[in-house]
């Protein structure tokens, strides 16, 4: 089933209507929904390089018009790193590891015990954006969460011509 | 001698072939051609989809109608208001064709038995005839806990095997040390209960006596087990008359062919759906959760067991792009001396009740997907056990903290391709879990195990905050239950029930948050209860920004002086204590003996009449950065009781104003301020992760963490030396910096021995993943 592009902004913006939504749940997956929702997001960054993939609400990976180099760029508009490294390890973070610090998110008693486990914050170093958390264990190495292969997705899966990357 | 050589050689499935013939023929066919049983092309459905569609929408129908019929007979609550059951239907080599809703978990676990029985000759010895019982719940051949018990009834036509059904009841004791089905004290499987392998308990549709005799005996609520018994037994009766409806109408040959093309056609969709829904690619995650045993509340028979530890359960995803797909769990933790052990089965079988949410969210839940899926859990690790002693009564304490960061994994996918709806941040710890026993209400030897948290939050999606109090991982169909059906079934009265307030994590789009009861004991005899849940972690990370649910505690208080005070007519605990950092009811109990902490996992303590227990259900994880959370939702929350107010300000930066009647509004304008402040402070408190890095390898090389995080690492690194390659390899550690369980100061028995249950004289286990 396909979607008008003002619905699928509404999803984007947490403003979907019910009826949509079921049907967007209940029913085989529209395949051009890729192409609308980049268009979209495309709308709301204030860059023009064009968004490959969208990494999170504040992060996609782009190529950048000006080398046209895939990177990982944040909403506000820093570009941690190449589009396939992994971009925490660029960015700013906070640890949370003292009772002070979670219950500052927390309720005591609710709150993760910090020698047990901590919170992590990963902020973009222009905004101030909180893109993502993690909440390991201390000692835990950042994880590389995500390595798409854009290539086979855009040309085997979507038919879609592969942007080209310097 | 000719005839007698002519009656051993001819096996019971239809067309003469034994079981372990016509098994090993499916298999290798399977692995030949890459489609189950050699199936390239699917004959049936392709030359008569109606006949096929309407074989598959009958027998699914009547599946789900046995569920919903055979529950009634139960008088478990656990069955009967939660929907703790499940009916499947196998073919002949043991295989699922389709399931009923509930507990699908066990699409995998009674199919793992009936290989079992093949694999094991059963054909021969007990024998396996028409109108045979079987009931199994060993999980070390592929059951999830011992308290599901499965009845299997095998399926005949014309005096020949044309497949099985399978019926599966959660019961509420197994006669395990302690009471309620899924307890603590036991670190071995000699203390989880009953533990019954594939048994033959009745022939001619007839329970054996001695089988009732023995099993009733062997756990606390003998009514319930018995009555879960003739539910199990009653449903699948139920569905072996479908079948044999079914083919009185459709005929054999079409049933016998949609047995095989309904599991090759649930892989088809699998590798479809991936096609479909994600991106190729690889997706990392982890998932944690505590089991803090050093605590003198906890009391294990064995000293070796009574020690702070923590699982690990890394995990890589590989979709490639063909749209097969890959789950390697390199560097999980080694199985311990706990009830927290899972089998290779129940762990991966698991992983389709969460698709079913997600990614094949349809009728066709079968075996299909598990042939599309390739499993790496290597041996000797908590999901994939290598010693026969282990235990297993609760695996669901880390199968949920597992799984949870699939949900991650598979999210970042949705999210890329702009299939939001599917995204989903994680799911709830489903604890705590209340347990206990002894005399109830009614004098007789008791013991509950409330379900309560069938009901906990949800994740939070990246359109829309989780559901509250809604839902459980483990069954699609969950339920709180009613208060009154509780209360009827334990001698705990309810004296208050609400939502947990801040117990979902914090986001653009918040988890769904938990609730909480608060049971008072009444008119029980020689009672105990204990607590099982997460506590000193919380397992379930947030999405893209979004925080952690927050973790647990406990709440229990004893000599309460309730009985005096309510003659009094004074304030007593009902609702109301929502922040346990600012507690009402300790005030309100001068007297009481009250321990209010982080210990969420304890063993049988004594309680009294008039004691109380909090029933703390856990909230769902978040999405998204806070600061972009619509501010009137903050407002909206903090009103409906879902947010401390504290938290308004220094989560969401949204600062309140009074709206009237007590509601709070939003101050807008201060509100950007506020916003505009939090993001310049965490850009001042952050650090370049770089720096980060190199402080916290410094701390590595002091071995600056807890023993329990060490041990963590130890362990991990013993069993997955991959993972030890890539943590030695981020860190940069130097060649000498070595980290052994053996020089750590806790016990660690299993290091070095173990023994397999494949190890014991003529048995032949099933392997279903790569080791």
């Amino acid at each position: 089933m396909a979607y008008t592009k003002a619905k699928i902004k509404d999803l984007v913006d947490g403003k979907i209507d019910r009826d949509t939504l079921h049907n967007m749940l209940s029913t085989p997956k529209d395949r051009e929904r890729f192409q609308i929702y980049l268009e979209i997001l495309q709308e709301q960054v204030e860059w023009d390089d064009p968004i490959i993939l969208p990494l999170g609400p504040k992060l996609y990976i782009v190529q950048r018009k000006s080398d046209k180099k895939w990177v990982i760029r944040s909403q506000a508009g820093h570009d941690f790193c190449d589009w396939d490294q992994n971009w925490k390890l660029y960015a700013r973070v906070r640890v949370r590891s003292t009772p002070q610090q979670m219950e500052e998110i927390y309720p005591r008693l609710m709150a993760p015990s910090p020698d047990w486990q901590v919170i992590r914050e990963y902020f973009c170093p222009l905004s101030g954006d909180l893109l993502e958390v993690e909440a390991p264990t201390p000692w835990y190495p950042v994880i590389h969460d995500f390595e798409p292969d854009i290539e086979t997705f855009y040309k085997d899966w979507l038919g879609l011509p592969v942007p080209e990357r310097a | 001698m000719n005839i007698q050589a002519k009656v051993d050689t001819r096996g019971i499935v239809r067309g003469g072939e034994t079981l372990k013939q016509h098994r090993d023929r499916l298999m290798e066919a399977t692995r030949r051609t890459k489609h189950y049983a050699g199936l390239e092309r699917l004959e049936m459905r392709d030359s008569d989809p109606i006949k096929y569609n309407k074989l598959f929408s009958r027998l699914r129908a009547g599946v789900v109608d046995a569920r919903e019929t055979a529950k009634k007979i139960a008088a478990s609550p656990i069955v009967e208001q939660e929907g703790e059951l499940c009916f499947t239907l196998y073919n002949a080599a043991g295989d699922s064709i389709l399931t009923s809703t509930g507990i699908i978990i066990h699409v995998g676990t009674m199919g793992a038995a009936i290989k079992y029985m093949i694999e094991n000759g059963w054909e021969h010895n007990p024998g396996i005839r028409d109108k045979d019982i079987f009931c199994n719940n060993d999980s070390l051949i592929g059951n999830v806990h011992p308290c599901d018990i499965h009845t299997i009834v095998p399926i005949f036509h014309e005096g020949e095997l044309i497949g099985w059904v399978g019926g599966v009841t959660h019961v509420i004791d197994t006669g395990s040390v302690g009471p309620g089905s899924m307890s603590t004290g036991q670190v071995q499987r000699f203390g989880d209960g009953y533990s019954i392998t594939c048994r033959k308990i009745g022939e001619n549709d007839t329970l054996f006596r001695d089988w009732l005799h023995e099993s009733q005996r062997m756990v606390r609520t003998t009514r319930y087990w018995m009555l879960d018994e003739r539910t199990r037994v009653a449903g699948c009766h139920m569905i072996r008359d479908l079948v044999q409806e079914v083919i009185a109408e459709e005929g054999i040959e079409a049933y016998w062919k949609f047995a095989y093309e309904a599991v090759e056609h649930g892989r088809l969709g699998l590798q479809a759906r991936i096609r479909a829904m994600t991106i190729p690619g690889k997706y990392r995650q982890v998932g944690f959760v505590d089991v803090p045993y050093a605590h003198e509340d906890v009391r294990v028979p064995s000293d070796f067991a009574k020690v702070d530890t923590i699982m690990h359960t890394p995990s890589e995803i590989t979709i490639r792009g063909d749209g097969t797909w890959r789950l390697d769990f390199e560097g999980a933790s080694r199985w311990g001396w706990h009830t927290y052990n899972a089998h290779q089965v129940s762990f991966t079988s698991g992983i389709w009740v969460m698709m079913t949410q997600s990614l094949i969210p349809t009728e066709m839940i079968n075996d299909g997907a598990a042939y599309g899926t390739e499993f790496r859990l290597p041996k000797g690790t908590w999901m994939n056990p290598d010693d026969r002693r282990v235990a297993f009564s609760y695996s669901w304490h880390f199968l949920v903290s597992s799984w949870t960061a699939l949900w991650r994994g598979l999210s970042r996918a949705y999210f890329g391709r702009g299939y939001l709806e599917e995204v989903n941040s994680g799911n709830a710890n489903t604890s705590n879990w209340l347990q206990g026993g002894g005399f109830n209400q009614y004098d007789e030897i008791h013991a509950v195990n409330s379900f309560e948290c069938a009901a906990n939050g949800v994740g939070a999606s990246a359109f829309s905050d989780g559901i509250s109090h809604a839902a459980a991982v483990w069954n699609p169909e969950g339920d709180m239950g009613d208060m009154e059906i509780w209360e009827l079934a334990e001698p705990l009265i309810y004296l208050g029930r609400q939502i947990k307030a801040s117990s979902g994590g914090a986001g653009k789009y918040r988890g769904g948050c938990g609730f909480e009861s608060l049971r008072m004991v009444w008119n029980a005899k020689d009672w105990t209860m204990f607590f099982m849940g997460n506590g000193h972690i919380s397992s379930d990370w947030g999405l893209m920004g979004g925080y952690p649910a927050a973790s647990g505690y406990r709440f229990e208080a004893h000599d309460t002086r309730l009985k005096e005070l309510i003659a009094e007519g004074g304030p007593i605990p009902h609702g109301g204590d929502t922040d346990p950092q600012n507690p009402v009811w300790d005030g309100q109990l001068p007297d009481a003996r009250i321990k209010r902490d982080k210990q969420a996992i304890t063993t049988e303590a004594m309680f009294r009449d008039y004691d109380l227990y909090l029933n703390y259900m856990r909230g769902g994880p978040g999405f998204g950065d806070p600061l972009d959370r619509e501010p009137q939702k903050v407002a909206d929350d903090v009103n409906g009781g879902y947010l401390l107010e504290r938290f308004a300000d220094s989560v969401y930066g949204v600062v309140l104003k009074e709206a009237g009647d007590g509601m709070k509004g939003v101050d807008l304008a201060a509100t950007e301020v506020r916003r505009q402040a939090i993001r310049k402070q965490r850009l001042a408190e952050s650090v370049p992760t770089s720096e980060w890095m190199a402080e916290e390898r410094q701390r590595i090389l002091n071995k600056d963490a807890g023993v329990h995080v060490q041990q963590m690492y130890a362990a991990s690194f013993k069993l997955g030396p991959r993972f030890e390659e890539q943590f030695r390899a981020f860190w940069n550690l130097p060649a000498d910096w070595k980290l052994c369980e053996a020089d750590l100061p806790i016990p660690s028995y299993g290091r070095e021995y173990s023994m397999d249950i494949s190890e014991l004289p003529d048995v032949r286990t099933v392997q279903f993943v790569e080791e």
